[in-house]
C-alpha cells in the first residue's frame, strides 16, 4: 500500500448526497480481474453520455476544477462492497476523501487502499464547498500525523479523527494482511480451544 | 452487563484486542465469487501463502452467469473468462466450487441457507454487501472489500472496530398483500439510505417472529440498503425448523449440542441497544420505490414526497430527473415494462409460490417483459417438481436458470434505458440494472401484481 502522510492540494467538490459505489464504478466494469486500470471508468455514466463523449456539466470534466482531493456530500460510497469503487478513485489519483460521513464497507476499503476517508461536520463540509464555490483554485493541506485539516484561504484548521491503528497503517503503508499473518500464534490457539460443534 | 445476540457472538470470535479499538475477529465462514474473489487469489499468489483454512470456504458462480443455455459456454468474453478465473483459483487453491452446472450453484446468499452452511452463533462473511442475508439465522454475517477477501484467505480473520448495536422493533400483525419486503422498504424509507451506518441491528417484535427464515432473509438482506454493517434476527424454532436435516446442518449427537447453544443466543432481557427504533406491522402498506436509492420509497397508494428532509431536496430532484418523474405524483396506475422477480432478496422458493399462487390464472400483460429467476439450482428443482415453472410459463413469464441476473445486469439480463422495471431485487441506484434503467421496488406480490396488469398496482386489488 502506498503511505500517505500530508497533501496540498485543490479539491474537486461533489456536492452529492448518498454517492453510491454503482456510480462510482457501474456493475459492467467489474469484470476485471486485476485491481488496475479502474480511473478511466470512475463515475462513467455521470462522467460520459451514451456516445462516450464526455458530459460537460460533470464536475471531473470541468477544467476549472483539479486536485487530489474529492469533497463529497453525505453518506458518500453507500451500497455494493465492490472495492473496486476504491481502487478507481485510487487510480485516478484522488487521495483524500472528504465528507460529512461514509458508508462504513466503503470506508474500510479506502484505508486499505492507501485513500484516506476523512469526516468532517456538516458546517465545515458546507464551508470547504462555499471556499472552492469562491476560488476553484482554493487549496487544502490534510497532515495525517498531526490529524489535521487545513483551509489554506481562510487559514482555518480542524482537527479530524482517525483510529491509531489504522493511522500507522497509512502512514507507513502497511496492509492489514501483514499485521494479521503476524497474529498467527493467537489464531491457532483461538482455534484450538474453540468450541468446534458450530462448524461439525 | 446483559449482552445482545450481536454481543454474544461478536465477542466470543474475538481473537485479540489491538491498539486504537480494532478487534482481531476470527471468522467461521467465508463465501466467495467470480466477481470480488480474482484479486484476492492474486493476492495470495504474489505473497506465496496459501489458504489458512480452505474447507471454510464455499465458491460459486452467480453475478455473472446467463440465465439461459448454463450447459453451454459463456458467450461474453470477459464473464467467461471471469468465471473461468474461479474455476482455476478454486482448483488450485482447493476451494469447493459449486460452479455452473452444480446441482448446488445458485446466489450466494440463497445457496449459504438452503445448503445449512449458514447456521446460528457464526461469523460470515462474503466480498458482497447482502451477505447481511445469513444474519437472519442469528449469525453476524457481513459484507467486505477484496483486501478482507484475501486476509480472511490467509489467516481466517479481519481487523475490525466493533459497530454500535441498533435493534429495531416491529409489533404487530402484517395486513393481507404485505409482506417482510414490504417491512424492509418501509424501515429504509422512515430512517433512510444512511440511517444505519455504524450500527449492527437486531430485528425483534412480533412481526419479526412471525416470519418465516425466508421472510426473515429477506428483511436482513437488504440491512445494509439502510448503510447497517448488518442485521440479525434471534434463532429460534422457525429457525431450527428450516435448519434440520439440510446438507451441511449438524446431525445426530452435534445437533443437539448445537441447538441447545443456539438457545443461548438471543439477547438477554435487560440488554441495552445504542440505539432503539419502533414501528407498528399496521403502518405498513405495499411499498413501492421512487427514487434512485431504496430509501426513496412509501406506499403504493401514496404521492412522491414534494420536499425530504432524509434524502435532501437536491438529491430527490435529481433522483426525479433520472426516474422521469415528477415530485408530488402516484405512481399508482402508472405503466410499466418490465418486471424482474428474482436477487438475494427475493428468489426463494416461497417467493416463487406467492406470485403464481397469485397470478392464478391470470396472463402477463401484452406490453410487459416478465422473467422470473430462482436463486438458485435447488430452488429451481423445487419449484419445477412443484409445477410452478409451468404455470408461470402459461401465464407469460419467463422462467430462467439461477443467478444475479437483472439485479445488477452484469449478464445479459439488462432493462433497457428509460424502461421502468418493477423488480424484487434491493437496489434503485442509477444504471443498477442498465444504463438508463428505472427501478421500482417491491414486494414479489406487488411484482406479480404489476406484470399483471401492466401497470404499478396495489396488490391488494387482486387479492
Amino acid at each position: 500500500m502506498t503511505p500517505f502522510k500530508k497533501l496540498t492540494s485543490a479539491a474537486v467538490p461533489m456536492p452529492i448526497e448518498d454517492v453510491d459505489t454503482d456510480q462510482i464504478i457501474p456493475a459492467r466494469f467489474l469484470k476485471a480481474v486485476t485491481r488496475d486500470g479502474f480511473g478511466e471508468n470512475l463515475f462513467r455514466d455521470w462522467r460520459y453520455d451514451k456516445l462516450n463523449q464526455p458530459k460537460e456539466d460533470f464536475v471531473l470534466n470541468n477544467p476549472t476544477y483539479s486536485g487530489d482531493i474529492l469533497i463529497a456530500g453525505a453518506n458518500f460510497g453507500c451500497g455494493s462492497s465492490r472495492e473496486h469503487a476504491a481502487w478507481a478513485l485510487g487510480d485516478y489519483g484522488f487521495r483524500v476523501v472528504v465528507s460529512s460521513y461514509f458508508a462504513d464497507i466503503f470506508r474500510g476499503n479506502a484505508l486499505n487502499n492507501g485513500i484516506l476517508p476523512l469526516v468532517v461536520s456538516p458546517t465545515l463540509l458546507d464551508e470547504i464547498f462555499q471556499t472552492i464555490e469562491k476560488d476553484p483554485t482554493a487549496t487544502f493541506t490534510v497532515d495525517l500525523e498531526a490529524q489535521t485539516f487545513k483551509n489554506e484561504v481562510t487559514g482555518t484548521v480542524t482537527t479530524f479523527d482517525i483510529d491509531a491503528y489504522k493511522k500507522t497503517c497509512l502512514i507507513n503503508g502497511y496492509d492489514d494482511i501483514d499485521y494479521l499473518l503476524s497474529q498467527r500464534e493467537k489464531i491457532d490457539a483461538f482455534e484450538a480451544k474453540r468450541l468446534d460443534f458450530s462448524l461439525r | 452487563m446483559a449482552k445482545t445476540l450481536f454481543d454474544k457472538v461478536w465477542d466470543a470470535h474475538v481473537v485479540t484486542q489491538v491498539e486504537g479499538g480494532n478487534q482481531v475477529l476470527y471468522i467461521d465462514r467465508h463465501l466467495i465469487h467470480e466477481v470480488t474473489s480474482p484479486q484476492a487469489f492474486n493476492g495470495l499468489r504474489k505473497r506465496g501463502i496459501p489458504l489458512l483454512r480452505k474447507d471454510r470456504i464455499v465458491a460459486t458462480a452467480d453475478h455473472n452467469v446467463p440465465t439461459i443455455n448454463q450447459h453451454k459456454p459463456i458467450s461474453e468474453p470477459l464473464s467467461a473468462k471471469q468465471v473461468k478465473m474461479l474455476t482455476d483459483n478454486c482448483a488450485e487453491f482447493g476451494v469447493e466450487l459449486y460452479g455452473l452446472g452444480h446441482p448446488y450453484q445458485g446466489i450466494v446468499h440463497v445457496i449459504g441457507p438452503e445448503l445449512g452452511i449458514t447456521r446460528p452463533g457464526i461469523t460470515m462473511v462474503c466480498g458482497d454487501s447482502h451477505t447481511s442475508t445469513h444474519g437472519a439465522f442469528g449469525a453476524v454475517a457481513f459484507g467486505i472489500g477484496t483486501s478482507q477477501v484475501e486476509q480472511v484467505m490467509a489467516t481466517q480473520c479481519l481487523l475490525l472496530t466493533k459497530p454500535k448495536s441498533m435493534r429495531i422493533n416491529v409489533e404487530g400483525e402484517l395486513a393481507p398483500g404485505v409482506s417482510a419486503k414490504d417491512i424492509i422498504l418501509y424501515v429504509i424509507s422512515q430512517i433512510g439510505t444512511g440511517g444505519g451506518t455504524g450500527y449492527f441491528v437486531e430485528y425483534a417484535g412480533s412481526a419479526i417472529r412471525s416470519l418465516s427464515m425466508e421472510g426473515r432473509m429477506t428483511v436482513c438482506n437488504m440491512s445494509i440498503e439502510m448503510g447497517a454493517r448488518g442485521g440479525l434476527i434471534a434463532p429460534d424454532q422457525t429457525t431450527f425448523d428450516y435448519l434440520e436435516g439440510r446438507e451441511f446442518s449438524p446431525k445426530g449427537k452435534d445437533w443437539d449440542e448445537a441447538v441447545a447453544h443456539w438457545k443461548t443466543l438471543p439477547s438477554e432481557a435487560d440488554a441495552t441497544f445504542d440505539a432503539e427504533l419502533h414501528f407498528k406491522a399496521a403502518d405498513i402498506s405495499p411499498m413501492v420505490t421512487y427514487g434512485t436509492n431504496p430509501g426513496m420509497g412509501m406506499g403504493v397508494q401514496e404521492n412522491i414526497p414534494v420536499h425530504s428532509d432524509i434524502h435532501g431536496d437536491a438529491g430527490l430532484a435529481k433522483a426525479m430527473k433520472y426516474m422521469g418523474l415528477e415530485k408530488g405524483q402516484p405512481l399508482n396506475q402508472m405503466p410499466i415494462d418490465y418486471v424482474f422477480i428474482g436477487s438475494c432478496t427475493n428468489s426463494r422458493i416461497e417467493d416463487l409460490r406467492a406470485v403464481v399462487n397469485l397470478v392464478g390464472d391470470r396472463k402477463v400483460a401484452d406490453t410487459v417483459t416478465a422473467i422470473v429467476v430462482p436463486g438458485s439450482q435447488q430452488v429451481s428443482k423445487q419449484a419445477i417438481a412443484e409445477g410452478l415453472d409451468q404455470k408461470l410459463i402459461a401465464a407469460g413469464f419467463e422462467f430462467r436458470e439461477a443467478g444475479c441476473s437483472a439485479c445488477l445486469g452484469m449478464n445479459e439480463d439488462k432493462v433497457p434505458a428509460g424502461k421502468y422495471c418493477v423488480s424484487t431485487s434491493n437496489r434503485t441506484f442509477e444504471g443498477r440494472q442498465g444504463q438508463g434503467a428505472r427501478t421500482i421496488l417491491a414486494s414479489p406480490l406487488t411484482a406479480a401484481a404489476a406484470a399483471i396488469t401492466g401497470r404499478v398496482t396495489d396488490v391488494r386489488e387482486l387479492i
